[in-house]
């Protein structure tokens, strides 16, 4: 467990980091069509974001569920990315052909580029959330304890 | 073809990774590390190629030497000691052997930006040239990587996901 930071200044940049992080990390996640970033650069900066206020605020900061249970969704990206794929085979195609995906009122270029969202999604979450993962598990307190007795 | 500014550069690069080698305090090759990635994003963006720029920035600088220095906190101090035996003869002589061969071959490989290398003659001409009446997305490298390439990143993703999965199973004793 890692236990919040005892230093408020070191809280209230948090409190100012974080939203900037997490808002940048979306803008070069979804950007990634039209200059430098993508999925797994805007994954990493997310991800980075979280281990920034899990840092700073500890394991236990927020009370809901959902964010508890969340973080323990390793596979949720690889779901979204496959599932896509599976869309495709749905629609008709080969795996992961955007172009079959099935949504009505979208030509071929436009049904891919969505295709290309989607899949950009489905990585950047799966890369957020194995960061933090690793982090956790890196900090777990059994570690820390046996490397000090032994 | 090598512009000015890449010679420091380059420069740097070999002091921090010798640096990061030769130090004796674990803690300062992490952070030598850090710096050596910083250099390798400046150098891949002077290239041309921002992307693995951006990749190399965030991934090797940031949250790779966040995650070796969170392994360092959880280390003794008797761990992180280093002890480093002298070198072999072996090593002294097949190393320097080994680059003298790389340095013989690099005279083969294409010169760079050349227009009729291997390389660039291929396919990149078709990617380029079709990417977005094909994706109707603007940036190349976004294109190739997640519709031309898909099942690539996948695989990748899947690699992702089987790290964090193994460091889970290995560094958790109680789920």
């Amino acid at each position: 467990m890692i236990r919040p930071h005892e230093s408020a200044i070191v809280q209230a940049l948090g409190y100012l980091i974080i939203p900037m992080v997490q808002i940048f990390g979306l803008y070069v996640l979804f950007f990634g069509q039209y200059g430098p970033g993508g999925g797994f650069v805007g994954g990493v900066i997310l991800g980075t974001g979280m281990i920034i206020s899990v840092l700073i605020f500890g394991h236990g900061a927020s009370q809901s569920q959902i964010s508890k249970k969340i973080l323990h969704g390793d596979g949720v990206g690889m779901l979204i990315y496959a599932g896509v794929g599976g869309l495709c085979m749905i629609g008709g195609g080969e795996f992961l052909n955007y172009a079959n995906l099935e949504i009505p009122g979208l030509e071929t270029a436009s049904r891919r580029s969505l295709g290309i969202v989607l899949t950009q999604i489905g990585v950047a979450l799966d890369v957020a959330v194995t960061a933090v993962s690793i982090v956790f598990s890196l900090s777990a307190e059994e570690i820390i304890e046996d490397s000090i007795n032994g | 073809m090598i512009f000015p500014y890449e010679i420091p550069l380059l420069l740097l690069l070999l002091i921090t990774a010798a640096g990061a080698i030769l130090v004796k305090d674990l803690m300062s090759a992490v952070l030598l590390l850090g710096s050596y990635s910083f250099f390798l994003a400046l150098v891949w963006a002077g290239l041309g190629a921002v992307d693995v720029a951006f990749v190399e920035a965030v991934v090797g600088a940031g949250l790779g030497t966040v995650l070796f220095l969170l392994t360092l906190f959880g280390t003794a101090p008797k761990d992180t000691r280093l002890k480093r035996p002298p070198l072999s003869a072996t090593t002294l002589v097949i190393f320097p052997l080994l680059g003298v061969l790389l340095l013989y071959a690099a005279n083969d490989l294409p010169e760079f930006g050349n227009p009729n290398s291997p390389a660039s003659v291929h396919i990149s001409p078709t990617y380029l040239e079709q990417s977005y009446q094909d994706t109707h997305t603007m940036n190349v490298v976004t294109s190739v990587l997640m519709d031309y390439r898909s099942f690539d990143t996948m695989i990748e993703t899947v690699v992702i996901f089987a790290s964090g999965i193994a460091c889970a199973l290995l560094l958790r004793r109680h789920p």
